[in-house]
Parts: C-alpha cells; sequence; structure tokens
C-alpha cells in the first residue's frame, strides 16, 4: 500500500514537473531576443574556440606588403567538391556552366550516374554515407589545393568572396565554416549554405571517419541526425567547431535563402532601406533559386554593373577560360 | 505520519526529475538558435536617398531634385559623380494614382534615386508623393496624351536643369549610370533620341516605350515645337510609336543605344527572359527587333540600362544586383571606354586597365585538364602615384 501511494505521488511529481518546465519554456521563448554574440572572431588565432569568421577589412589588405599579397592569393585556392544526381539535372548543368567554373577545381559527386553529365559515381543513395565519401575523395585528390568548398547544386556561390573571406587564414589550421546553427548543444553548419573545410580539417576529419564508434559511417542509428549535425558531430570529437562566416561588419555570408526571399521579407518587415539590410555586397552564398534565376544571379554578380564606380580591391582574379556568361 | 511524509518527497523528487528532463529534452529538440545577425542589425553606410524630407531630395513642386545620390561603402566614384555633372537627365517616370504605393513608390526607393530630377506623371496631382496631376483619364488609349503633356511639362518647368529627359514606366528598371555613359558620347545639341529600337511602321524605326527611352533637349525641343506648329499630332494612343512618328518628322534621329561590342542595352523584357528564354520564331518580337536579336548571355550588354515588366520585388533585387553585389577583385571581361570628354579624367583608371588587359593568357580558375602551370604570374599595375598618392593599389592577379 506503501509503495503504491509513494508510486503515484512520484508520478503525479513527474507529470507536474514536466508540464512546470514547459509552461516556464514557453513562456521564456516569447520574451527573450536572440543573444546577440560579443565575441569577435580571430583572425590570426590558435585557438578556434571563437564562432565568427570575419572577412579582413579594406585597411588591413592595404597595410599588407605586397609580396605577402602575392603569396596570400597564390594559396587561396579552392576545390569545390558539389553534391548533384540525376533528378537535380537541371541544377547539375547550371552550376556546371556557373559558378563553379570559377573554383580552382570542380568536382562533382552524384549518387548515380548521368548520361548527358560527368561525375564522381559513388553509388551511395543516403546523403551523409555520399558526403563522407566525397570528402574522402577530395582529400585524396585535393593536389596542392587546401580549401574546400561543400555543397549542393542547388546552392549558388561566389568562389571570389569566399577567397577573400579565407585570404589571411591559414589553412594548415582546423576552419569549418558556413553559417552556424545551434541546436541545442550542438553548433553546426548549415549543409544548404555551404560548408567551408581547410585542408587540416579534412584530414582530421578522414581520421575520425575510421571511429565507427564516433563516427558511424551511416550514421547514428538510435536517433536520426540530418547529414549537417553528423557532421558536427564528428567533427566535434575532433576538437574542431563551426564558425560563422560573416563580412567585416558582422553581417551572415553564407545564405540558404534566395535574394528575393530576403528581400520580401525586408519588404515586409520595414519598407526602408530595403536593398541596404538585405544582404551583404561580398556575399558567398545564395540559395532556394531556380536554375534559370541562378543565370540571372551570374550576370549580376560578374557582368552587371553601373559604369564609373570603381572598387580598387587588392587583389585581382581573372575571369575563367572558355566562358562568356561571366 | 511516516506515510505522508515518504510519498511527499516521492512527489518532490518526481517533479525534479519530470522538470530536469523535459528541459534537456527541450534544449535538444526545440531550443536552436541561428548565428545570424537580425536583419536590421549592421546595416551599411549607404546615403538613403529614400525620404522626401529635404534630406537627399529637394521637393520642387512636383519634382524631386537629387542633392545627395546614392554613395556605396569603400567605392571610388569619382568618375561616376563627373558624368553625374556633366550628363544630367531628368527621369520622369509615367504612372496613375492607383500606382503610387503599388509601383511607382518601389522606383521611387531604387533607381530613380540616380536621376538627377524625378517627375512622377499621374493622371491626378498628389501633392504627398508627389506626383504632377496631368489632367487626363487612365488607360491605354490615354499613354499618348499623358506622354505628350508629361514632356511639354519637363520641358516648360524643369528644362534648365537637365540635358537629356527620359521616359520610364513604373515597371521600367533603369541603371541611370549606364544611361549617362551611352549618352556621354553625344551633346544634348544633337536632336537624337535613344532606346530599345523596333522597326516597323517608321522608315527610321521607333523606341519600345516600356523598355524607356530618352531624349535630347534639342529633340524634346523639337517635339514640343511640332505640337505648337501642328507637325505632330495626338495621332494614336500607341504611345510609342506615335512618338517616333513624330521625332522622324522633326528630322530627329533615332539613334543606336548598343554598347561597343553591339549588346543591347535597353530592354524590353526582365533580365531571365532575354538570358535564358527562347523566344519563338513566330513571337511578334522577331519581327519588330531593328537590330538581330541575340538569345542568351550575349543579349544583354554589362552595362545594360534598362529592362521591363518588373515588379517590386524585382526593382530591389536588380538594385542590389546591380549597385552592391559583386565579386571580390574581379576584372570584368568587358572593359568599356571612357566616353569622350572625360579623357582627363581618370588616368589611374585608363591605365591600370590597360595593364590588365596585357595580362595575357591569365586565365582564371580552372585549368583542370591542362597540365597547366602552377607558378603564378605577378601582374605589377603601377598606380598614376600623381593622382592618388594614397592609393597603394598593387595589384597581384591569379592564375592557375
Amino acid at each position: 500500500m506503501k509503495m503504491l501511494s509513494e508510486g503515484s505521488s512520484f508520478l503525479k511529481g513527474l507529470l507536474l514537473g514536466a508540464l512546470f518546465c514547459l509552461l516556464l519554456s514557453l513562456l521564456g521563448s516569447l520574451s527573450s531576443e536572440p543573444q546577440p554574440n560579443t565575441e569577435h572572431g580571430d583572425d590570426h588565432g590558435d585557438d578556434h574556440h571563437h564562432h565568427h569568421i570575419k572577412a579582413p577589412s579594406k585597411e588591413e589588405l592595404q597595410r599588407m606588403p605586397e609580396d605577402l599579397r602575392m603569396q596570400l592569393s597564390q594559396n587561396v585556392r579552392v576545390y569545390c567538391a558539389i553534391m548533384v544526381q540525376p533528378k537535380i539535372l537541371n541544377f547539375w548543368a547550371t552550376a556546371k556552366d556557373t559558378w563553379s567554373k570559377h573554383c580552382d577545381k570542380a568536382v562533382f559527386y552524384t549518387s548515380e550516374s548521368a548520361k548527358a553529365l560527368e561525375a564522381v559515381d559513388l553509388q551511395e543513395k543516403d546523403e551523409w554515407p555520399k558526403i563522407r565519401k566525397a570528402l574522402k575523395h577530395a582529400f585524396e585528390n585535393a593536389g596542392d589545393l587546401r580549401w574546400f568548398f561543400l555543397a549542393r547544386a542547388t546552392t549558388f556561390a561566389i568562389i571570389e568572396n569566399l577567397k577573400h573571406l579565407l585570404l589571411i587564414k591559414d589553412s594548415s589550421q582546423a576552419f569549418y565554416m558556413g553559417n552556424v546553427v545551434k541546436a541545442g548543444e550542438l553548433e553546426y553548419v548549415e549543409y544548404d549554405s555551404g560548408i567551408v573545410f581547410s585542408y587540416e580539417t579534412l584530414r582530421q576529419l578522414v581520421r575520425i571517419f575510421n571511429d565507427e564508434e564516433r563516427c558511424p559511417e551511416r550514421g547514428r542509428a538510435l536517433w536520426k541526425l540530418s547529414e549537417e549535425k553528423e557532421l558536427a558531430l564528428c567533427l566535434k570529437y575532433t576538437g574542431v567547431y563551426a564558425e560563422n562566416g560573416e563580412d567585416s561588419r558582422g553581417k551572415g555570408l553564407f545564405n540558404k535563402k534566395s535574394v528575393s526571399a530576403l528581400i520580401s521579407e525586408g519588404l515586409a518587415k520595414s519598407p526602408s532601406n530595403v536593398v541596404e539590410n538585405c544582404c551583404p555586397d561580398l556575399a558567398v552564398t545564395f540559395g532556394g533559386m531556380s536554375p534559370n534565376q541562378m543565370q540571372v544571379m551570374m550576370f549580376g554578380v560578374y557582368r552587371l554593373r553601373p559604369y564609373g564606380h570603381i572598387y580598387h580591391d587588392s587583389l585581382i582574379f581573372m575571369p575563367p577560360e572558355g566562358s562568356d556568361n561571366d | 505520519m511516516m506515510k505522508g511524509l515518504s510519498s511527499r518527497c516521492a512527489f518532490f523528487l518526481g517533479f525534479l526529475v519530470g522538470t530536469c528532463t523535459l528541459y534537456f529534452f527541450l534544449r535538444q529538440v526545440w531550443f536552436e538558435r541561428s548565428f545570424a545577425l537580425p536583419a536590421d542589425g549592421g546595416s551599411s553606410g549607404v546615403a538613403s536617398g529614400q525620404d522626401v524630407d529635404g534630406k537627399n531630395w529637394k521637393v520642387e513642386g512636383s519634382a524631386l531634385i537629387n542633392l545627395n545620390h546614392p554613395h556605396l561603402t569603400g567605392e571610388d566614384s569619382h568618375v561616376a559623380d563627373e558624368l553625374y555633372k556633366k550628363v544630367r537627365i531628368l527621369c520622369w517616370v509615367m504612372t496613375g494614382p492607383s500606382n503610387l504605393q503599388k509601383k511607382a513608390s518601389h522606383v521611387k526607393a531604387t533607381w530613380s534615386r540616380h536621376c538627377n530630377v524625378v517627375v512622377f506623371m499621374s493622371s491626378v496631382e498628389d501633392r504627398d508623393f508627389p506626383a504632377v496631376g496631368l489632367g487626363t483619364g487612365e488607360g491605354r488609349d490615354q499613354l499618348y496624351w499623358k506622354t505628350i503633356r508629361a514632356f511639354h511639362y519637363a520641358l516648360e518647368h524643369h528644362g534648365d536643369e537637365a540635358d537629356w529627359f527620359l521616359k520610364a514606366d513604373d515597371d521600367t528598371f533603369v541603371v541611370v549610370d549606364n544611361l549617362r555613359w551611352m549618352l556621354a558620347n553625344h551633346t544634348p545639341e544633337e536632336p537624337v533620341y535613344f532606346g530599345k529600337r523596333f522597326k516597323p511602321y517608321a522608315k527610321q524605326g521607333y523606341m519600345s516605350g516600356g523598355a524607356g527611352y530618352v531624349l535630347s533637349k534639342e529633340a524634346l525641343r523639337r517635339f514640343v515645337e511640332g505640337f505648337r506648329t501642328k507637325v505632330c499630332t495626338h495621332t494614336t494612343s500607341v504611345e510609342d510609336l506615335a512618338l517616333g512618328q513624330c521625332m522622324e518628322k522633326m528630322g530627329v534621329l533615332a539613334g543606336d543605344s548598343r554598347d561597343t561590342l553591339h549588346r543591347e542595352t535597353f530592354h524590353p523584357f526582365v533580365p531571365e527572359h532575354h538570358l535564358t528564354g527562347k523566344f519563338s520564331k513566330s513571337f511578334w518580337y522577331w519581327n519588330y527587333c531593328y537590330y538581330p536579336i541575340v538569345e542568351g548571355p550575349q543579349c544583354c550588354s554589362d552595362l545594360a540600362i534598362s529592362f521591363h515588366y518588373v515588379d517590386p520585388e524585382l526593382m530591389y533585387i536588380l538594385e542590389y544586383y546591380t549597385y552592391h553585389l559583386r565579386a571580390y577583385g574581379y576584372r570584368h571581361r568587358y572593359q568599356p571606354p571612357l566616353p569622350g570628354g572625360l579623357d582627363k579624367l581618370s588616368e589611374t583608371e585608363t591605365e591600370a586597365e590597360a595593364g590588365n588587359k596585357d595580362s595575357v593568357g591569365a586565365a582564371g580558375p580552372q585549368a583542370e585538364e591542362q597540365a597547366k602551370v602552377e607558378t603564378v604570374q605577378a601582374n605589377r599595375v603601377t598606380p598614376a602615384s600623381e593622382k592618388n598618392p594614397s592609393d597603394n593599389r598593387t595589384v597581384t592577379s591569379q592564375e592557375k
């Protein structure tokens, strides 16, 4: 009799406690604001527990001696690993015809081969194992490239702006960056807005791929996680943390939404200064566009401009050979 | 008594366990925070010309006189600024009472900020917007009446404040800086007008209304004179054709607005349509274009001047693409020549461009199959230090 009454009290307490907690968190989420991060990204730091990577400012670059600038521009070369499948053939073809031409090396990784387009056939339908194989392949075929950009073909990337962001970063240190999202304790880089790795990170990643316990090949069985979270977890075990890519004023450079969507949101929120508040000048990625819209973005980024406005950038990137839409 | 105590303890224990369990569960599943800054934080230092409160615009009657056209962070706009002074453009936007907030307001917030003077022409006056009341009705059949009156108004009220007079619709997007580049090779005393040239019905062709067209001061004078002497009358409500016929009668030349590579600058459709669309051979467009149609990327000049059928959202997107979004350090393929009359201006720029032109074979990134050289060719461009002493612009180019 005693046991039963204790048991039922315990259960009542359990239920009430859970309810109480739910109530508190509901109230809390209604009134709380997202905390702005006051930490500043450390450009040269060895310690990577900072969470922000800021692009170099104009002044920083101008202060640099010319031979150093030249050396840096030689080192910041990017290997693009672009994930495709026959289902998204349009995007595959468009990525090939547009932004991927600006990568130093662009390799397409597919789940199964398509007759019309060339790619490394990983013969893998599940996304996480596919990414594992792709990254391993990229690492083994890097040549002398030291920066890696992983994205789906549904993302549009401006590689010159990525290079600008990475310019004074050391690829022999572990970098893992993009648009960072926090889920509970885990901070991960959003897949849909593109993921950037340094050579060192890939090296560590490939090594921990062998650890079936910490980084299981087909993902955690018990609690199914998205591939971007699996990646973050594996990297966490090697001591590598996600970092948010921002311009020199703290604005996020990696977007999974399109300019159109961001403009609409801006228009709804505050109808003045829509363009200025929307998106940074040197954005690296946008998503959510149709293949045709990507062609328009290609025109908008690389060609359309107002005459008489010059930027004295500290580096020059030449147009790729054999292309006429940029 | 013992019973009560232990069940109370059990209750408390249960409460604690329940709270903690749910808290950890929610943390993992529910609370997701992004690192991105809120949208209105960290806005760039761009001068906003949208407030009609004397800050960036002076309201003169129903016109907006530009006091402070937008400048962008980190740019050197001395060439654009020089052109702004030399090639003064009055933009008048054809609109109507029901479209002032729906469409014209977005024109006001975007491209029209780059005009020297902008006037919104409606059938009914609106003091607050501000918009001129032309005293016509609304509708397609009123288009030429509105055009006639609008041009008369522009010459009468603002004839001295501008050299060129642009007509645009409230769904036309115009890159005014590029219009200045094209016009800088001409003078306002020439009887000439420019736009997207169509060929039927008029010997020298006429300019598409929707894509926008621009008249020199002399052309405008002749237009007004034509109506005074009744050489020109309201022949038809097809505004662009009627204007084109009047121009022809008054000896005003229909100019070629294409860039130095013969690519079109005024466009009657949205960018997506020109860049990616395939016009069916039976489409009227094929028979109307004065110059050969080019489909694909070469449809459109880098220095495009206008697009049509642009909805409000696309206005902002195009403003962002034109004036903001760019690829850092990218050396554009098309290097437009400095227009005449500006030779003395920016020797820095032309020297630099010439230096870049000589970087032959300096290919961009990808050279996969070609077992090419890994050595980077340093391309030194000596800045004209007399002009820009503070500009430490030694440049390194990158190639594979």
